[in-house]
Order: C-alpha cells, then structure tokens, then sequence
C-alpha cells in the first residue's frame, strides 16, 4: 500500500504545481488592482515539530507573493500540541490557515465551530497533506540496546519516551503505528495489539505533552532509551543535539499525513482568501517540496522526492484509512475518554 | 530587635543556621544559578543572541504593557479596598476579606480557563462578542485579564494589616481641622502607606510578568504578536535554542531579583518606619 | 487570608470618614468582574454534564488519581515547607551570621521568578544527568520525573509563604513572655516548646495553609519536573488542560470545580484551627 500512495502523491502533484502559481498570480493581479498593496499578515497555526520547516517556507512565500504582486506579507506562526492548536482556533484564535498533525483536529474546527466546511480534505489535491512523514525509532549512538522493531521495545529495562496521545498529535500516530505492527504479526488481533501497547507504554517513564517536549527529555535530558518520533524529528534530532543517534526504521510503520486546511470563516472576514490559498497550494510547488524534504518530510513532488529518496527508507506504512478505517473511528475507539488508551493506562 | 535572643540552643545555631542555608542553596539558589549557567553557556554571544531577534523584543514589550495595565488598575483596587474594609464597619466584612484573597487558592489554569469560558468562541458571551467583533481571548485583552486575576490580592494584603494597624485616627484629626475627603486621603493615607504600596505594586508586577499558566491558555502562542516573556522562553525552550531560554530567562530571574533587592533597600533605608507599622 | 484575619478586629474606628460607597463600589465592581462572574462561570459549565456526567468525570479512577495527587503532594510540600521555614525564619530572625541578610532576601526568589523557568531549572538540576538528580540517583532516589518531583517543585514555590509568616511572629514573641519563663527557671526547651512555638503556630499554620493553596494549583513549574504519567504524576491542572485540548469544556470545568471546592473547604478548616488557636493562646 506504500507503493500506492507513492504513486498517487506523484500524480497528484501535477495538479498541484499546476494549481499553485495561477492562484497566486490570480492573487497578485487583483493586489495590484486595487493600487498601492498594503502589506497583508497570515496566521498559520501549525503542530510542534514543524517549527524550523514553516520558517523557511514562510520567507519563501513571503519573497515569492513579494515579487510577484509587490505587497509586503508577514507570516505568522503559532505551533503547540496538534489538539492545544485545534482548541485555540476552536476558541477563536484567528488562523487563515491550520496546518496541524492529523485530520482529526481539523475535523473538529470544522464540526465544533463550523469554520470550515467538513469536505475540506478533499479541497487540495492527495488528502490536503503536502507531505507525508512516518514515525520511527531513535535510539542512542551505536544502539547498545540493539533496538531492531517495536517488538524490542517491550524487553525488560527498555525505557520508551514518547508523548501524550491525548495533547499531541504525533503521539497518536506513534501509537497507532505500535498498534497496527502488533495487529500484522503472525496470529496478531485487536486483542493482542492492545495487550501489546499496553505493555510498551508501560515502559515509558515520562509521557510530556508534545513531540518537543518528548524529544527535550530524550536528547537533552538523557532519558530513556527510545524515542517514539516524527522521521523529521529523529533526523533533527541529530542535527541539533550533535550526532548522538541512531535512527531505527521498524520493520512496519505507519504513513502519517499531516493535513492542511484553509479556514474559511477567518480568510472571508479578514479578506485574506487570495492570499491564504496561493500559500497552502505554494506548499505543492516544486519551491516548497524541496524545503519539504530538506526538512526532512517526505515530499509529494517527484522531483524533489526523487532527490531526498537517498535519506528515507521504504518500509512497509499502513494508513489511517486502511488500517483504523479513518481518524474519526480512530479517535473514537483509542483516544477519547473511556477509549482504549484510557484503558491501557490504568495499570 | 537586634541579636538579642533570650535563647541560645548551645550548639544548636551552627547546624540550623547550616541546615537554613543548605536547604535554600538546594531548593532556591541552585535554580537561580542555574538560569545563568545555562544562559552564559556559548558565551556572552550565545547570551545576547536572542536579544537580537525582534521576536524577543515584542514579548519585552507585550510583557510591560501586560504589566502595565494590569498592575495599576490591581493598585487602584487595593486601595480601595483597604479603605473600604480598614475605615469601616459592615456586614459581611469577613465574606469580602475571603473573596479578596480567593485568586491566591485558584490554579493559574482555572484562572485562564474562566475567560475561556466565559469569551471564548464557545463560550457564554462568545457568540455575541463574535457578533460584535470583539476579540478578548487570544488578544492583549485576554492576557491581561487572566493576569489580572493571578494578581488581584497582592497590593490589597499589603495594604489592609497595615491600614488595620495604623487605625484612622490620624486621618480622622485631618476631617476635624476641615480637609477634604480627597485631601486626607493624599496627604495622610497615601503617605503611611507609601512603602507597603509600593512593595505591593512590586510583588504584584514581579508576578504579572512571571505568569505562564494563566496566560498560556489565554494566548494564541504566535510567535512576536501574543507571546509574552515566559511564553517566549518556553518557545525559544521548544525550539532547542536552551541557551537562547535560559537568557530570556535572566530577564525575568533579574526582575525578580530586582524586586528582591528594591524591597531590601526598602526595608533597609526605612527599618523604622516600616517597623514602627508593622508592629502590634 | 489568614495574617489579616488575625490582626483584624483588634481596633475600631468610629466611621466618621468618607468614600465608604467609592471604595466599596471599586471594591465590589472589581471583585465582581474579575472574580465572580468568572467563577461563575466555571461553576455552571460542567452541569451541561448531568448530575452524574460531573460525578462521573469527577469519580473517574484517572482524575481521582490526579487529585490525589495535587492535594497530597500540596499537602507534604507544604508540611515541608513548616519545617525548612521554620528553620530559615529561625535563623535569620534569632542568630547572626555572615550572608544572613541575603538569605533573608533569598527567599521571596520562588514568588518573583516565573513559575516556567523554575521549573525547567528545577528539572535541569533534578534530572537523573542534573548535579543534584544525578547524586540523588546514585543513592536509588528518583527526584525528577515521579511524584517526588512534584512535591521538590512545590515545595519551591510555597517556602516564602511560610517563613513571611512566621518571621515577624517570630521577632515579636513577647519578649516579656519568654523573660518571666526565664526567671521561673524554665530551660531553653521548656520555653520553645511552651512559650514559642504556641505563639507563632498560628502563624505558621497561616503560611502552610497558603503555601498549600498555591501549591494545589500550581501548573508552570511542575509539568517540566513530574513526567505527566497519567495514575502516577499527572496533576489536577494537567489534567484540565487536557480536558481543554479534547475540546471537553465541560468535563476541564468539572475538574477545575472540583479542585477549588475542595481547597477551599481545606483553607476553610485550616482557618478556623489557626483562629481557635489565636483565641487559645491569648486566653
């Protein structure tokens, strides 16, 4: 199913590259027609890893809306737990557009606070998700545990670090990773599976609110001796505490799509529509993608997939979809209150 | 009341007085070291690093208007407040002294919490603000008012045991010899309390500028617009810029140890005074 | 609220002065906008639950234990805090020492540094590769990431509040007092244990009992130190948060009530032992 989704995300993004540049152009002549361009601020509320990436694309889009239409645009950035930054928006928090760590909490804008309409997903091409990422596992230099999949986790003395599947999205994702391998072993079942996850968190020894938060307490504080993260994140890992990792790739793992959505309700008040759709469709073209995988996301576009191929390992990735039949049922049956995580927890 | 102890504990001073300090060495003065270790940890470069960024700048100054606004108008209430239950005599009296001191016993979270509830887009009044336009939550405002109730007490205990002690006998004499309300009140109150007031404004502004809990739920996190200072560290914390956080952090352990030092000098330069209100 | 009770009601004035109805309407305004009417709020959110939806959120076996958590490690903290504040105020007040003067100024640091960056400090020293966390370890002690974190946390931000209270008891335990036991004899210990500590226990049970309140709700400085771990070191305001982030207003209401009923009706008891304790030892 991997293959799949490779495939798809390269036709996809043919639509996309197309999509991007007449939308902003679009933007741009009606700019220029309303004469001198005031310069015009976006919020993006986005999930916590993807602090330094937005960074970059941000400047990007900003240069690129800059020379094209000749007004000045800011970008703003808010990131926190995928969940915390839904209830924000929720609560009012003015984001033209929400890039957060899974489709469940932007279903929830969309359905607690009608922001948005409930088909967002299928408003920009491949889900929403310019990129995809998986989770995998970190250890410390050399693996002297000798970590080799999610079923090394669960060995007497291993400590697990990941964080809160109710306040952080890629937590989620971590979980439902250990949760479909358990479910693909040989004789494996719902059963077993939750026997399994119960078992591994039983081996984590802090459970922080967000992916920074996990990561901080891995790399920075020393404990532990894996850390459930973001592909991106174990590779930043090493890039900003020095190279004291290694990252592990289990045998299976799940292919996590981090969604975005414009939020209609706020771009029409702000008048920002233009503008806010030229920077989710930028985030398809071949600028972006390249940011994407430089970042260590896996990007959608051929091209730039091709080039960062070298860095990502092909493992067998089980979808959302497939696996859990989608993030409402997911969220239902694990992560709400009294749901399968509320159950494992209870030692 | 200098070193006249009537009791000596032979061969008891040494080790409380050691086991004073080592406790505050484990539990206060290792933190405090700590924040400067850790800042001054790449340098006196790595330490002025972040204050190059613009987006420090604006928690500095979200954080002084913050402050700011909300520490003059929790003044004006102490005030006020010791007035009304130092000078007077009702019912309920003990009720009103309850409630002022209620902010002290509610978690920094409930504080936040509350103004989610009653503005937030879902909450009771939200609808109708979002009708109007209004923003509280997620704006200045909605910092300020979480701040607002963390520190609500501060300037008011300061001020009502000493205007308690003090008693109104002096501003009374004032009424007789035929001065105003007001006047008595910025000739003879003000004056006597001049020192807890300020200590007060003091304690109160340290901790409006030190809250993270309350703000934290009331705040959008967006980086240069709603973040205050120690919403800054925590980003700057997130971002694995540790040094960059810890010296933002100095910022505020330096606010606070300049309040330390302003009340010391307070107590130092006028011992007297503030004993002679003080005592019993 | 405890210091100001006490002292109140030792003098009366006649109320020939004016601005009683400015002040009390400044007062009351105030008090209404900034307190009630939130608190209000937070106490009819959760009923949107049902009777037994807030009994049900509020009886769940991982919020009981978050309770349990908050108001006993509140609880140690703040009887640790009796004893190492005792002995600070203690000495400062009653010996001579070189740095006293900076201790005594020291220790108001807990309420003036903000509550987040104590508790990545705290969590910088305690943690098993931390100066004090990794001397800690080496003896089998787990400071930061347990319950014990929690209470080291606490235990930081409540120390002012007890030795402020019992400082100026302390200067001013009748000196008279303590002279007349001299002449009658009693040894140094005779006259703490019966002529001290009565006098200052009101106070001290003032500071606990504030030292405690703050505690219970405190946030910033102990979700960098506990380890979160739900049953085990998640605290009550965590677990409101958490409730907000799944968009369960009600349910972070219902915790958020129950957390503050439950400290008042404590600080309430504590109130009135620390007054039947001031009438006793005047009477």
């Amino acid at each position: 199913m991997t293959d799949d989704t490779r495939h798809l995300s390269r036709r996809g993004l043919l639509a996309a590259a197309t999509l991007a540049a007449p939308a902003a152009l679009a933007g741009g002549s009606l700019a220029m027609a309303q004469g001198a361009p005031k310069p015009m601020t976006l919020l993006n509320v986005s999930y916590d890893p993807t602090r330094e990436l937005y960074k970059e694309i941000n400047a990007a889009y900003a240069k690129f809306w800059k020379d094209r239409t000749g007004q000045a645009l800011t970008i703003q950035q808010s990131h926190g737990g995928s969940g915390k930054q839904a209830r924000s928006v929720i609560d009012g928090l003015q984001a033209d557009v929400v890039t957060l760590a899974l489709a469940y909490d932007i279903d929830e804008i969309a359905r607690k606070a009608k922001l948005l309409p409930a088909n967002w997903q299928s408003r920009l091409p491949q889900n929403s998700t310019p990129y995809t990422s998986t989770i995998v596992l970190l250890v410390r230099k050399g693996n002297p545990w000798k970590i080799r999949d999610w079923g090394d986790l669960v060995k007497p003395g291993i400590e697990v670090i990941t964080p809160n599947p109710k306040t952080s999205g890629g937590a989620r994702w971590n979980y439902l990773a250990a949760w479909a391998w358990a479910l693909k072993q040989p004789g494996g079942n719902p059963a077993k599976a939750e026997a399994f996850v119960k078992e591994l968190f039983q081996h984590v020894p802090v459970l922080d609110t967000g992916a920074r938060g996990s990561t901080t307490t891995f790399a920075q504080r020393g404990l532990g001796d894996v850390l459930l993260a973001w592909e991106n994140e174990a590779y930043l890992s090493n890039e900003e505490f020095g190279p004291k990792f290694d990252i592990v790739y289990p045998s299976l793992s799940i292919l996590a799509e981090p969604p975005v959505a414009l939020v209609d309700k706020v771009v029409d008040r702000k008048k920002t529509r233009t503008i806010a759709e030229g920077y989710l469709n930028f985030l398809y073209s071949p600028l972006a993608q390249d940011l994407i995988g430089k970042h260590h996301y896996r990007p959608r576009n051929a091209q730039a997939a091709a080039k960062y191929a070298g860095k990502f390992r092909n493992i067998p990735l089980v979808t959302i979809d497939d696996t859990f039949g989608g993030w409402t049922r997911a969220q239902k049956t694990h992560f709400a209150d009294g749901g399968v995580f509320d159950r494992i927890i209870r030692r | 009341m200098s070193g006249s102890s009537k009791i000596h504990l032979p061969g008891w001073a040494p080790l409380i007085v050691l086991l004073a300090i080592a406790g505050m060495v484990a539990l206060v003065v290792l933190p405090l070291a700590m924040v400067f270790i850790q800042a001054l940890g790449n340098g006196v470069d790595g330490f002025l690093e972040p204050f190059s960024e613009p987006d420090t700048w604006s928690a500095i100054k979200l954080t002084l208007i913050v402050a700011g606004i909300s520490v003059p108008l929790n003044a004006v209430f102490g005030l006020a407040a010791a007035w009304a239950v130092t000078r007077f005599q009702f019912a309920g009296k003990s009720l009103l002294m309850a409630l002022i001191d209620l902010p002290f016993s509610i978690s920094p979270v409930i504080s936040g919490l509350v103004w989610v509830l009653l503005f937030g887009a879902q909450g009771f009044f939200g609808p109708a603000l979002d009708a109007m336009g209004v923003k509280i939550i997620f704006t200045v405002t909605g910092l300020v008012l979480a701040t607002v109730l963390i520190t609500l007490p501060f300037v008011a205990r300061e001020l009502i045991p000493l205007m308690q002690e003090q008693g109104a006998d002096e501003e009374a004499a004032a009424m007789t010899l035929g001065a105003g309300g007001w006047t008595t009140f910025f000739r003879v109150t003000l004056p006597n309390v001049k020192w807890a007031l300020l200590y007060g404004v003091l304690l109160c502004n340290a901790r409006a500028m030190g809250e993270f809990g309350a703000v934290s739920v009331v705040s959008g996190h967006i980086r240069g617009l709603t973040n205050t200072l120690p919403l800054h560290v925590e980003i700057l914390y997130n971002e694995y810029d540790f040094v960059g956080a810890f010296a933002v952090a100095t910022l505020l352990a330096g606010l606070g140890l300049l309040t330390l030092l302003a009340k010391s000098f307070l107590e130092w330069r006028f011992a007297g005074e503030i004993a002679a209100t003080r005592r019993h | 609220m405890t210091l100001a009770n006490v002292r109140a009601g030792r003098r009366r004035q006649a109320g020939v002065l004016p601005g009683f109805r400015l002040s009390m309407a400044i007062t009351l305004t105030w008090l209404s906008v900034i307190v009630l009417i939130p608190l209000a709020a937070l106490a009819i959110r959760p009923w949107e639950l049902g009777l037994d939806g807030v009994w049900r959120t509020l009886t769940d076996e991982r919020v009981v234990a978050a309770f349990r958590l908050s108001f006993g490690a509140a609880a140690v903290a703040a009887a640790a805090d009796a004893v190492l504040g005792l002995i600070v105020a203690w000495a400062i007040v009653r010996y001579r020492f070189p740095g006293r003067r900076l201790l005594d100024a020291l220790v108001d640091l807990p309420f003036a540094l903000p509550t987040a960056v104590a508790g990545i400090a705290l969590t910088a020293i305690y943690a098993p590769d931390g100066p004090l966390g990794a001397l800690l370890a080496h003896v089998g002690v787990k400071t930061a990431y347990s319950p014990l974190g929690v209470v080291i946390a606490l235990t930081f931000i409540g120390l002012p509040f007890v030795v402020r209270a019992v400082q100026p008891v302390l200067e001013e335990v009748d000196r008279e007092v303590e002279e007349a036991a001299r002449t009658l004899g009693a040894s140094d210990y005779q006259r703490i244990v019966r002529v001290v500590l009565p006098a200052i226990l009101p106070a001290i049970l003032a500071g606990v009992g504030l030292a405690f309140a703050r505690a219970v709700g405190e946030y910033g400085s102990v979700i960098f130190i506990a380890g979160n771990l739900p049953m085990v070191s998640e605290i009550a305001p965590l677990l409101i948060v958490i409730k907000l982030e799944q968009y369960n207003y009600a349910g972070a209401a219902a915790v958020g009530l129950g957390m503050l009923v439950i400290s008042f009706a404590i600080l309430l008891v504590l109130n009135l032992l620390q007054t039947w304790l001031t009438r006793r030892s005047r009477g």
